[in-house]
């Protein structure tokens, strides 16, 4: 059962690393980035399941924090403003 | 019975996450990317990490419900965030988009 849950994640992240690579200009590219954050939170979450090991869930948590500071940066850069305004 | 409930979850939740992931391939634009992949995924995420809250229990739902609420609260900021940022970058809307109220908005207070 877990193999499907694993099929359908690889899925998305396949579809999301072909826009990364694909993508016409650099928002699209921000977009997919931070998407392919929230599915890796997934996978981990999965992976959890299947293990039984609580801690993957911890690194669930640090992920999506990453990523989001990441796509805020990414963000910020777009505006082409500095970091500290 | 709550395997089975778990379980459910989990797929409804990989199968929102599929239906984002395929408009991020398929819509024309960036906002329209934006949108159909930031809400879709995000729904789907928090239903799978609700579905593995359910199958396991005990400390390892607490942590997944953690984990659930963070998405829910810092995937909309990062949406607006990229939206904003594309909009100033100067990213044009698509031709069949027929409004634009930031562009409204901005051209108003000039």
């Amino acid at each position: 059962m877990t193999m499907l849950f694993y099929i359908g994640l690889s899925i998305c992240s396949f579809l999301c690393l072909y826009r990364i690579g694909r993508g016409p200009t650099a928002p699209d590219r921000t977009v997919a980035i931070d998407i392919l954050g929230i599915v890796v939170v997934g996978f981990c979450a999965v992976v959890s399941l299947e293990t039984g090991k609580d801690f993957y869930l911890v690194v669930a948590l640090a992920w999506a924090f990453l990523s989001w500071i990441g796509t805020i940066a990414l963000a910020k850069f777009l505006e082409g403003r500095g970091f500290d305004e | 019975m709550s395997d089975i409930i778990g379980f459910i979850l989990i797929t409804v939740g990989i199968l929102f996450n599929i239906f984002g992931c395929v408009g991020l391939v398929r819509f024309p634009d960036v906002y329209n990317r934006l949108q159909a992949a930031t809400k879709c995924v995000t729904l789907g995420t928090v239903m799978l990490l609700v579905g593995v809250a359910v199958t396991a229990g005990g400390p390892a739902a607490a942590k997944a419900v953690i984990c659930a609420i963070f998405i829910l609260v810092t995937s909309p900021t990062a949406a607006h965030a990229i939206a904003k940022g594309s909009h100033i970058s100067g990213v044009r809307l698509w031709d069949k988009s027929v409004v634009d109220k930031y562009a409204e908005e901005v051209d108003g207070k000039d």
